[in-house]
């Protein structure tokens, strides 16, 4: 090969940045395979810091620490003021022994056996989120699957099936099978005639009676050939009694309860896509990992009150939390990832746009329960090995772990994942009284719960003190008018964390933001 | 988005998780809360986060003796469109039930602004 005429692929990439632009070299990319997934297409290269160039870094969750990691790496002296004695922020897991005091006062004590865990925060990670993927790999955490689509998990809606939980595989069939049964009836009966070529609607006609599993009537009916794919009444089985009896399909009005489409579409959603991955041991092997890599730096239990900058360099306030007494630390440049929720409490020397931006932004408030049961009966006596169930009540889902399965002893199961009207019911009762909830709630899928039940604990976000909050939660008209002046270095100091990102809600947002908050800062101090 | 959804049946209106944004959600819809009255609705809504006693917490202003509930604009507003941190209710409550709801705490926590806050009052005020 001629390595003129056949630029590698790189040579190509490169040169059609220089000739278009960031956006056909993007465009580009995609086209040829790569990138489209996540913006990260590697760590920053920070060539050339300056001898003694200093960066103080507030808040030592994943936005934090992974500036704080590549700073140092590139030469830069770093310090990382945390208000809470541990790193990894809303990257975290509770394990017994553990306690979690709630904003006003409340203090729960979780009792899980060795090794099980919840994960109050983020659980679950995209295969395309190639940023944290990334630092997992460098940094030797082992990641397992996070089992997302189970169709064999429940769906349950108080207003169908009778009030019946119904198994995802079956739901899922039936919306199918009815909605390509009533498209059929509107292509025979002419009535698409306008939309469609008379080719194409034997094309379709075609694909409804094979996707829809339709009868020679082009008719849903139950069947054994819709059994393959609903399940049975009596599965195939070998000699006397093997062959199978069909399952009875739901009814079409049942089967249209939102509860249904809500999930189907559910998984259709990019971020929640298989496969997916959680740590091996909680999900704060993360947070853990990095702080393996820049503890050292980090100065714990400091609640930041006062950033204060100049021409010269930036000055930081903070509080030793268990003497009250204040302290300050001066570098050239600060990195604030500080969430937006509690970021009031903080007096922040910033520009009326930066100010204004910083008050702008909603925060969802989500809440999760972690249940320990004796057994998993979940497993044992209902076949769900990991994956959700959902319910149109306040605990919103259930999810299994996916982890040691088949293993016997207590194990932990998620009783409530919710946000909205869910989550702030639930939030705004006793632990006790979320106990007593979910248990009922979730009494809907097993009745097992009560014999099983050992112990539980919950976390309602907008009572967690050191953010009152869940995640951001962008609108349109918020992005036009403030997300770039959120972003902007701000003279010394730039903001950075989830809420500073096109991917709020994720780590992957968290970290992909806290490398551009360094980037910007590396470009204009190289600069000056 | 909003706009679209009004073509729907209302039914497809209420409790939609928030699918506009991508974040890490449930996959369920939930059951519309029709609770009507002032005082469940605080409980089951607003306590969440400026507690049963409405005394809020760090960054979460309190609610009781708050000077801001005089003029119901305010309130409306808020609710309908949120503040700072604080997110629209509009896609949980409707407004019989913000309505109910900001007159209930202007009655109670040590506030008195005994005239009653009407659904056409945060049809008007609360619009965006
Ligand atoms: C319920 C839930 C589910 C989620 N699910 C997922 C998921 O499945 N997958 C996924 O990728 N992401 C998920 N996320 C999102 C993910 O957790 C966040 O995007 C990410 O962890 C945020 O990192 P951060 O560094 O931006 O902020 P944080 O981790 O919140 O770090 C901010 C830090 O600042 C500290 N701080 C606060 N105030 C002060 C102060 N005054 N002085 C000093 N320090 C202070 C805090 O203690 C904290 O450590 C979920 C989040 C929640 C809440």
């Amino acid at each position: 090969m001629n390595d003129v005429t056949q630029p590698s692929r790189r040579q190509l990439l490169t040169l059609i940045g220089r000739m278009g632009g960031a956006a056909a070299m993007y465009q580009a990319m995609t086209a040829l395979g790569h990138a489209a997934e996540t913006q990260f297409t590697g760590p920053p290269v920070l060539s050339g810091a300056k001898p003694g160039a200093s960066v103080v870094v507030l808040g030592a969750g994943l936005a934090g620490m992974v500036a704080a990691y590549e700073l140092e790496k590139a030469g830069y002296s770093v310090k990382i003021l945390e208000f809470q004695d541990r790193p990894g922020g809303r990257n975290y897991s509770l394990r017994g022994g553990d306690s979690f005091t709630e904003s006003d006062g409340t203090v729960q004590k979780v009792t899980f056996a060795p090794g099980n865990y919840v994960n109050p925060g983020p659980w679950r990670i995209p295969h395309h989120h190639k940023c944290l993927l990334h630092y997992c790999r460098q940094f030797g955490v082992a990641l397992e699957p996070f089992i997302q689509l189970n169709h064999n998990g429940f769906i349950h809606s108080s207003d169908a099936f009778g009030g019946k939980p119904m198994r995802y595989r079956e739901v899922a069939v039936d919306f199918k099978g009815h909605t390509s049964e009533l498209l059929a009836k509107a292509l025979g009966a002419g009535a698409l005639d306008q939309s469609v070529t008379a080719e194409d609607k034997e094309k379709l006609l075609e694909a409804l009676r094979n996707w829809g599993l339709l009868d020679a009537n082009m008719a849903y009916t139950s069947s054994v050939h819709v059994s393959s794919q609903r399940g049975y009444d009596r599965p195939p089985g070998g000699g006397i009694n093997g062959a199978p009896t069909p399952s009875q399909i739901a009814k079409l009005s049942d089967v249209f309860s939102p509860q249904v489409w809500t999930a189907m579409s559910f998984y259709f959603n990019y971020v929640m896509q298989t496969t997916m991955f959680q740590p091996v041991g909680g999900m704060d092997m993360i947070g853990k990992a990095f702080a393996k890599h820049v503890g050292k730096s980090i100065t714990y239990n400091a609640k930041v009150t006062k950033v204060a900058q100049n021409g010269k360099g930036v000055t930081v306030s903070y509080q030793d939390v268990p003497s009250g007494k204040v302290n300050t630390v001066s570098a050239d440049w600060c990195v604030c990832t500080i969430p937006l929720s509690i970021i009031r409490q903080v007096e922040m020397q910033v520009g009326p746009k930066l100010a204004a931006a910083m008050k702008a932004v909603p925060y969802a408030g989500h809440i999760k329960m972690g249940l320990e049961f004796k057994r998993r009966f979940w497993e044992e006596d209902d076949a769900i090995y990991g994956g959700h169930s959902f319910t149109d009540q306040a605990i919103g889902q259930l999810s299994y772990p996916n982890d040691r399965f088949f293993s016997n002893g207590p194990a932990v199961l998620l009783g409530a994942f919710t946000s909205g009207a869910g989550a702030f019911q639930l939030a705004g009762m006793t632990p006790a009284e979320r106990i007593e909830a979910a248990l009922k709630q979730g009494e809907v899928f097993h009745p097992q719960y009560r014999k099983e039940y050992l112990s539980g604990v919950s976390v309602p976000w907008t009572r967690v003190p050191w953010i009152l909050g869940c995640t951001s939660r962008w609108s349109e008209e918020n992005r036009a008018a403030h997300y770039q002046n959120l972003v902007a270095l701000d003279g010394r100091v730039v903001l950075a964390g989830e809420h500073a990102s096109y991917y709020g809600g994720w780590m992957e947002g968290s970290m992909l933001s806290g490398l551009d908050a360094i980037a910007q800062i590396h470009k204009r101090a190289s600069a000056a | 988005m909003r706009r679209g959804l009004l073509l729907l049946p209302p039914l497809a209106m209420l409790a939609l998780p928030f699918i506009a944004s991508a974040q890490d959600m449930p996959g369920s819809m939930q059951a519309k809360n029709n609770t009507a009255e002032g005082g469940k609705i605080f409980k089951e809504i607003c306590a969440a986060c400026h507690l049963p006693d409405a005394r809020g917490t760090g960054a979460i202003p309190a609610l009781a003796k708050d000077a801001n509930l005089a003029d119901p604009a305010y309130p409306i507003g808020v609710l309908a469109k949120g503040k700072g941190a604080m997110p629209p209710m509009d896609d949980i409550l409707t407004p019989a039930q913000m309505a109910a709801v900001i007159t209930y705490v202007r009655t109670n926590f040590g506030n008195a602004y005994p005239q009653p806050v009407t659904e056409a009052d945060v049809k008007r005020l609360g619009k965006p």
